[in-house]
């Protein structure tokens, strides 16, 4: 009886010791998830968006429109097609546009949503639309694509 | 040549298929004629193989530029190197590539163990076939490599086009670690194929005791080196090439290399659990059995761009077939394990905390929840679009928020476990073990503290990496010192024969203080500064104690690309010049892309890392982006050691050679006469 006694009280040490490492870690997880969560949206569903998902980190995919990329100083504005619909963007970060970036190159944008209804981009990834392997369907970059050299993003570590 | 390949490819199938049926059919019968042609079926396949990938590399380098392959991954000017790198450049080249080194590995078990284990080695090459069989179908129906350029032609001819040039290769891959890269990681993902087939074979047959451990063990040893040395190369591949100056960014391809890595890390080291005392059978082969399911994840998530990624092609069809084979793999274990799982018991019981059983444990938890972290997001966008219908995904917040903490357990862990006794450990040894390195590693972490260390996971991880090299280096120091008593060496020449008598034990120290450099040069990071500037001829930029002086910039064609660098002076301390570094941008004529050859100066405390970053929108300046990493050279270092002691571990003990040249001698008392012959070290409490 003793013995049995001995086993189980074993076994709650470890289970202890067991799930407070996991549950560190889950918190750690959680804390991690809610920082860097990016919702992927079409350019056709950012209209719709009500509320808090307004609010959300974003990342659209789309063409760029020939003609109206424009670099002012401090920002590039450049118009994005996709479905039939077009967003303007702000390209605000520091890094120098990727050179696969020009008219009718198929480009992912990250960033967020402005009161305006226009996005503010801090990443740019860009590929040249005939130069890869096509997708299938209507063109959603996010799914299908090769990240170029000189991809305007940067990760930590 | 082509039609050669494919008819190659066709007959390894058949054969697989042969040796799966046949061996299938000997395990029943027992028919020994029955077993030995299902074997050399199986020996058949991987010839066949061979030969279809040589077919492949000769049409390379022979230019025929109507096979469709070739023409999208080379070109007349593509030097001899990179025509080697092609054949795994591409998605059919790849997934031949991967039967082509599951071949090598079949072959070398089969023909290895050709007599041996009679009872166990047929259910092994039933596996292996079922394995090979998968991957034969996608060469040979899905995506085949020798497919021809061409239309059908009236009276059901076809003729054939031959296009003049082909594409050229991708020039992010006209890279020498791209070229070994690739072989390194589908070695490790491939070499995994080993353990599994032997661990389910085991469990088929139900294979007394723990041999198949034993047998498995260098081939383990060997796929985890692959896979460690892939994913360090790819990692430093990112560095040189992508120049966003890092090494790791959290890539869903990058998670798939190391999601094998973690639970095969694991593996290895609870199977020692298995080996000692009987315990974790069913964990083991469960780990073992994930570990090559994640193989096969990866190569779908590097193969299918289900995960937007650096290395993802279109999105295909060939999913579905991994997703199936997955499937399949899941539902074969599962039956296997349902059936037979009374063989799984376990032997023993957990007895204390402080205990070496204790530490696995706590090791493989750590890397299960460090799998699993890697493995959900990773595939975030994948679930909470199933879930919730919007595609959500996480970024490298995630991963370093719960990594680095699992990191650093496993890094004590590391330290502590390899000297915590069987069962339970004396208060009197943790004493002896851990006093001076505790000690040591508490005043380094004091010293850095007041010299401005504030960075906590840095500090902790500085700490430990003393601790556990300290640990280490004790270890060898003590187990020298007795054998140097004895025969009077010198300690390092001591030291060496410490560890050629275990190499097993002492080789799992290097590897340990390989990963102790890794997490040196990991800390590191944590300091990383950057600096970006648009400059003129002559104009400067000053990054940490580096000044750069821009001196020119031009343009020269060479083979295949132009190239358009930046000449720059680095100067130290204000004006003292340094040496020149060239960051350089090259525009490949065939397929008009760019890349990016970043100039790195390396030194054992920085790397400065200077990118050319392109023009400046506003008013076509040259722009120059420099980073300072410390420390990073310390990970490609740890790599060196990492694959040294791997080395040192696969070595045959020489006091296994002694005991056995001995054993005749004294047939009756063998364990006595070893004894003298054993270094006393050995037997000491808590070691083996």
């Amino acid at each position: 009886m003793r013995k049995w006694g001995n086993f189980v009280q074993k076994r709650a040490k470890f289970a202890v010791g067991i799930s407070v490492i996991v549950g560190a870690l889950g918190f750690l997880a959680w804390l991690g998830y809610g920082e860097s969560k990016t919702y992927y949206h079409t350019i056709a569903e950012l209209p719709t968006l009500q509320g808090a998902a307004r609010t959300h980190r974003l990342r659209v995919g789309g063409t760029v429109s020939p003609g109206s990329i424009r670099r002012l100083s401090g920002r590039v504005d450049f118009v994005l097609e996709g479905e039939g619909k077009s967003i303007p963007v702000s390209y605000v970060g520091s890094d120098p546009l990727p050179d696969t970036f020009v008219d009718k190159s198929q480009a992912l944008v990250e960033g967020s949503l402005a009161r305006n209804g226009s996005f503010v981009a801090e990443h740019v990834q860009a590929k040249c639309a005939s130069k890869y392997e096509a997708a299938p369907g209507s063109g959603a970059p996010p799914a299908s694509g090769e990240k170029p050299a000189g991809s305007a993003q940067r990760s930590t570590m | 040549m082509d039609v050669f390949g494919s008819f190659a490819l066709l007959l390894a199938l058949v054969c697989a298929v042969y040796a799966l049926v046949g061996g299938i059919a000997a395990i029943r019968t027992r028919h020994p004629l029955l077993v030995k042609s299902a074997r050399q079926a199986g020996l058949a396949t991987c010839g066949l193989i061979f030969l279809a990938t040589a077919s492949l590399v000769y049409l390379f380098f022979s230019d025929s530029f109507w096979v469709a392959y070739v023409v999208a991954h080379s070109n007349r000017d593509l030097s001899t190197f990179y025509k080697i790198a092609a054949l795994w450049s591409g998605q059919e080249g790849s997934l031949l590539f991967w039967s082509f080194l599951l071949a090598v590995y079949v072959f070398s078990v089969l023909l290895a163990y050709r007599n041996k284990n009679g009872e166990l080695m047929p259910y092994v090459g039933v596996v292996l076939a079922g394995v090979q069989i998968f991957f034969l179908t996608l060469n040979n129906f899905v995506a085949s490599p020798f497919k021809v350029l061409g239309a059908p032609a009236a009276g059901g001819a076809f003729d054939v086009f031959t296009r003049a040039d082909g594409n050229g290769l991708n020039p992010l891959l006209q890279y020498p670690e791209m070229v070994i890269h690739p072989p390194n990681l589908y070695s490790g993902y491939t070499g995994f194929t080993i353990p599994f087939a032997f661990a389910l074979a085991a469990l088929l047959a139900r294979y007394p005791g723990e041999k198949w451990i034993h047998l498995t063990r260098k081939w383990t040893m060997i796929a985890w080196c692959f896979q460690t040395v892939g994913i360090l190369l790819g990692a430093h591949w990112a560095y040189a090439v992508l120049g966003w100056g890092g090494y790791w960014g959290w890539d869903p391809v990058e998670n798939a290399s190391l999601l094998p890595w973690l639970t095969g890390t694991a593996f290895l080291h609870s199977v020692m659990m298995q080996e000692k005392r009987g315990m974790m059978k069913v964990w083991n082969v469960w780990l073992v059995f994930s570990t090559f399911m994640l193989c096969i994840l990866g190569t779908l998530l590097t193969r299918s761009g289900v995960v937007s990624s650096v290395h993802a092609f279109a999105q295909s069809s060939i999913g579905n077939w991994f997703v199936g084979f997955l499937a399949v793999v899941l539902l074969v274990c599962l039956a296997a394990y349902v059936k037979n799982r009374d063989y799984l018991k376990s032997e023993n019981q957990l007895d204390s905390m402080v205990s070496r059983e204790s530490s696995f444990l706590f090791n493989n938890l750590i890397l299960l929840v460090s799998c699993i972290a890697v493995l959900s997001g990773t595939l975030f966008p994948v679930f909470s679009e199933w879930l919730s219908g919007s595609r959500i995904s996480v970024g490298a917040p995630f991963f370093n928020k719960v990594n680095i903490p699992i990191g650093l357990l496993l890094l004590f862990l590391t330290g502590v476990g390899p000297l915590l006794a069987w069962r339970k450990t004396s208060t009197d040894s943790l004493k002896r073990n851990f006093g001076w390195p505790l000690m040591f590693a508490l005043a380094a972490g004091l010293v850095a503290f007041a010299a401005g260390l504030r960075e906590f996971y840095s500090l902790v991880c500085l700490m430990l990496c003393l601790f556990v090299a300290a640990t280490i280096s004790m270890e060898f120091f003590r187990g020298a010192k007795v054998i140097r008593a004895r025969s009077g060496t010198s300690l390092l020449a001591s030291a060496v024969e410490l560890t050629t008598r275990n190499t097993r034990r002492y080789g799992g120290y290097i590897v340990h203080m390989g990963m102790v450099l890794i997490f040196v040069g990991l800390a590191g990071a944590a300091f990383n500064r950057d600096a970006q500037k648009e400059m003129q001829l002559g104009s400067t930029l000053k990054i940490g104690p580096y000044t750069l002086l821009l001196q020119s910039v031009d343009s020269k064609p060479e083979k295949n690309y132009t190239s358009e660098r930046m000449v720059v002076e680095v100067m130290r301390g204000g004006n003292k010049p340094l040496m020149m570094l060239y960051p350089e941008r090259r525009f490949f004529q065939t397929n008009e892309q760019s890349g990016t050859m970043v100039a790195i100066y390396s030194t054992l405390r920085e790397d400065l890392y200077v990118v050319y970053a392109g023009q400046s929108p506003d008013n076509q300046l040259p722009v120059i982006h420099a980073y300072l990493n410390p420390l990073v050279k310390w990970i490609w270092l740890g790599g060196v050691v990492v694959v040294l002691g791997t080395i040192v571990t696969l070595l045959p003990n020489r006091r296994a050679v002694l005991a056995l040249s001995a054993a005749p001698k004294a047939a009756p008392v063998p364990a006595a006469l070893a004894q003298p012959l054993t270094p006393s070290v050995t037997l000491r409490e808590g070691h083996d």
